[in-house]
């Protein structure tokens, strides 16, 4: 057999035992970059919609490879949730590049950008990387702030509704039902935290000033000398000494992060070291936004609580 | 025949492009739709739209010693250490974004010096990508490198190693196998990823090392016999299938077969074929940070039948040379590990061989090479790599070269293609 008749032939057997014939599917197919931004869809969309996040959970979401499945979800999305704010600047282009997919593209009702309409933290004066890491477009980590959350959800609710017209009316109907429930939420978030206001807390990464700002923590330190900087024995003793001296008593650790490090802090400075998670499913019971955010708030409440 | 091409065409690309481009909404009209939430304002776009470009830079700078005096003897690729010493071999200006609607552009100029000093400039790649055909098809086409195998479509930057693999630069010479020309991609719409694609590139020229290169003559030993594109026949054909699946939740495994079909020069009717079958596997934690620890393994095998016709010997020309297929093969394996944050241990191992030919050349003997590589991410824009080659050439001996690499990137954030 010539090698191009062999070629032919592969290509002949995949297109037969392809699933070209498979029947139009009644639901959406909505990818989310981030199992955040995947809960949020599954709240809006229900049963209207089939939901795929493409990072793990448990996963540096900055770091996501950019494998091959990847594209094969994204060339069959009916829509696209990313998180922006460069979050996925490192994995999402190269992705999208090669699932040719229209539906998904910039500026297509397919296409939902969660940062879009949120106010930005942390957003450099200039662009420089002496500074580490830093992203141009504001710190990504906004999904911490209930309130950003009301913004992304209606956001999400429209370009469903665009994209689907059929099911407008169950977009809207579990839009309102989220956010009757995140008045709720956030009202009980803000009692058990409020009596907190101004506690001093450290993060290994610069990932929790959205909920900080929010509930009137005070991020005094992180672990990382700089974003996306390993932490260094001389800023790690400039933490210390920080920790010492203001008084801070509890170390966030997402499960990606390096915990032996913070333990090692933690040992010098009598704190508590937390694991908590900004994506649900992370941590255990924890696969919806509400359990999530219940989860970090009750457990940030009880360190600070024992440490006061 | 005109007439008919000025009709067929236009309803060609019609049908390919289809009516999904079109029926996209601007992002203003997007924007005047997108409902408030009840109690919350809305705050403006805090910041600046993305330009219309991004714009990168990576430089690459190697020191180091080897026993083997001529270390461009040694060491053959084009982006690999020149000499003893200090080489800046590859400073790449990337450019790259949306064109239109429709197409997306990138371009890739490489500056380097060579091993007296004098800079060279190439246009590495310049290529447009179609964004959403029907059919799942994508086209590709201007300058750009192969989708032969995995390594050969990398950039040096991309490399885990400082120096090209051998067996690559056997087949594909020191540039590796890129060109002027386009290429046909199709998504398979099967459950698993897969993906069929062909490209056909002009034949002549350095980065044609296999085909109609003027230094061929380092493979057969005669004279390059010049002629011009006549046909279809004289165009060089690459066709590649790649598929993909992941056996646990932390582990992928992607496969590939490759192939090159096209003419060469050492006579009026001669061609070349080469074969190539690839495969990656990974595994990553599910706690991964920074993309920490992971174990990688790459190998590439790859097999060349150079069809030689009777020709004059370049060096000595009442020499005849006899029409022969000279083959070539070889394989290159290479484990990564990722210990942990920052931080890659490697371990890569080499050979390549060629039949016995009526002209022995020197770069189609037998070659073995083992190199570990250690290489520190001072941050994801900076590393720095060492690396120990043991080289051992058939008629020429051993020799053991130590290479330090520092690699820098500005602008914009690089994306990492698996």
């Amino acid at each position: 057999m010539k090698p191009i008749t062999l070629f032919a032939f592969v290509g002949a057997a995949l297109l037969a035992t392809s699933g070209a014939n498979t029947p139009a599917r009644a639901r959406l197919n909505v990818v989310a970059t981030t199992p955040d931004l995947a809960a949020l869809a599954r709240a809006i969309g229900g049963d209207a919609v089939d939901v795929k996040a493409l990072a793990k959970p448990t996963e540096d979401p900055h770091f996501v490879d950019a494998k091959p499945s990847h594209i094969v979800t994204l060339n069959r999305a009916d829509v696209l949730i990313e998180g922006g704010a460069e979050l996925e600047l490192g994995w999402l282009p190269p992705l999208l590049e090669s699932a040719r997919n229209a539906k998904i593209a910039a500026g297509a009702a397919g296409r939902i950008v969660a940062s879009h309409g949120v106010t930005m933290l942390e957003i450099p004066v200039t662009f420089d990387r002496s500074r580490g890491d830093v992203h141009g477009r504001g710190n990504p980590h906004f999904l911490l702030d209930p309130l950003n959350v009301r913004i992304i959800v209606a956001a999400i609710a429209d370009h469903l509704s665009r994209v689907d017209p059929s099911s407008a009316g169950v977009f809207a109907a579990n839009l309102a039902t989220f956010n009757a429930t995140l008045d709720a939420r956030f009202a009980e978030w803000q009692r058990l935290l409020t009596p907190h206001a101004g506690a001093k807390i450290v993060t290994y990464h610069r990932d929790f000033v959205y909920l900080a700002a929010r509930f009137g923590l005070d991020v005094v330190e992180t672990l990382e000398p700089k974003p996306g900087i390993s932490p260094s024995g001389a800023h790690l003793a400039r933490v210390i000494s920080t920790m010492n001296a203001q008084g801070a008593r509890v170390i966030l650790v997402q499960p990606y992060q390096n915990r032996r490090t913070a333990e090692t802090v933690a040992r010098q400075t009598n704190a508590t070291v937390l694991d908590l998670a900004q994506q649900p499913g992370a941590i255990a019971r924890t696969d919806t936004y509400f359990d999530l955010m219940d989860h970090i708030v009750r457990t940030l409440a009880t360190a600070l609580v024992e440490k006061r | 025949m005109t007439r008919y091409l000025r009709t067929a065409i236009p309803f060609a690309v019609a049908v390919l492009l289809g009516p999904t481009l079109d029926a996209q909404p601007s992002s203003d009209s997007a924007a005047k739709r997108l409902r408030k939430p009840d109690s919350v304002a809305v705050a403006p776009q805090s910041a600046a739209p993305a330009a219309y470009m991004n714009i990168g830079f990576s430089g690459l700078a190697d020191f180091g010693w080897s026993s083997e005096a001529s270390v461009r003897s040694l060491q053959r690729g084009d982006h690999d250490p020149a000499v003893r010493g200090f080489t800046i071999p590859n400073m790449e200006i990337s450019l790259g974004g949306a064109v239109d609607p429709f197409f997306r552009g990138f371009v890739d100029i490489v500056y380097k010096l060579d091993s007296e000093g004098e800079t060279g400039v190439e246009l590495e790649e310049a290529y447009l990508l179609t964004t959403s055909l029907r059919w799942n098809l994508q086209i590709k086409g201007g300058q750009f490198y192969t989708e032969f195998g995995r390594e050969n479509q990398q950039h040096p930057h991309a490399w885990s190693y400082v120096d090209q693999p051998l067996v690559l630069n056997r087949m594909f010479g020191p540039d590796g196998l890129r060109g002027q020309g386009a290429r046909l991609s199709w998504l398979v719409p099967t459950s698993w990823y897969t993906e069929a694609m062909v490209a056909v590139f002009n034949s002549v020229g350095e980065t044609m090392y296999s085909f109609r290169t003027e230094e061929s003559a380092e493979i057969h030993g005669g004279a390059p016999v010049e002629r011009e594109v006549e046909g279809a026949g004289d165009l060089v054909v690459v066709p590649r299938v790649a598929a993909s699946f992941e056996p646990t939740s932390t582990q992928i495994v992607l496969l590939g077969a490759s192939a090159a079909f096209g003419p060469n020069n050492s006579g009026p009717a001669t061609g070349t074929r080469v074969f190539g079958t690839d495969v990656y596997w990974k595994w990553k934690s599910a706690f991964a940070g920074q993309g920490f620890p992971f174990v990688s393994w790459q190998t590439e095998a790859l097999y060349r039948a150079y069809d030689a016709a009777e020709r004059v010997a370049a060096d000595d020309a009442s020499a005849v040379l006899p029409r022969e297929t000279l083959t070539d093969h070889g394989i290159y394996s290479q484990l990564l590990w990722g210990i942990r944050p920052r931080i890659v241990a490697g371990l890569r191992a080499e050979f390549v061989s060629g039949n016995t030919a009526a002209f022995a050349s020197e770069l189609r003997a037998d070659r073995t090479r083992i190199a570990p590589a250690f290489t520190w991410y001072p941050s994801e824009f900076s590393k720095l790599r060492f690396q120990y080659n043991f080289d051992d050439r058939q008629g020429i001996g051993q020799d053991h070269s130590l290479w330090v690499q520092f690699e820098f990137i500005l602008g914009a954030h690089a994306a990492h293609r698996f």
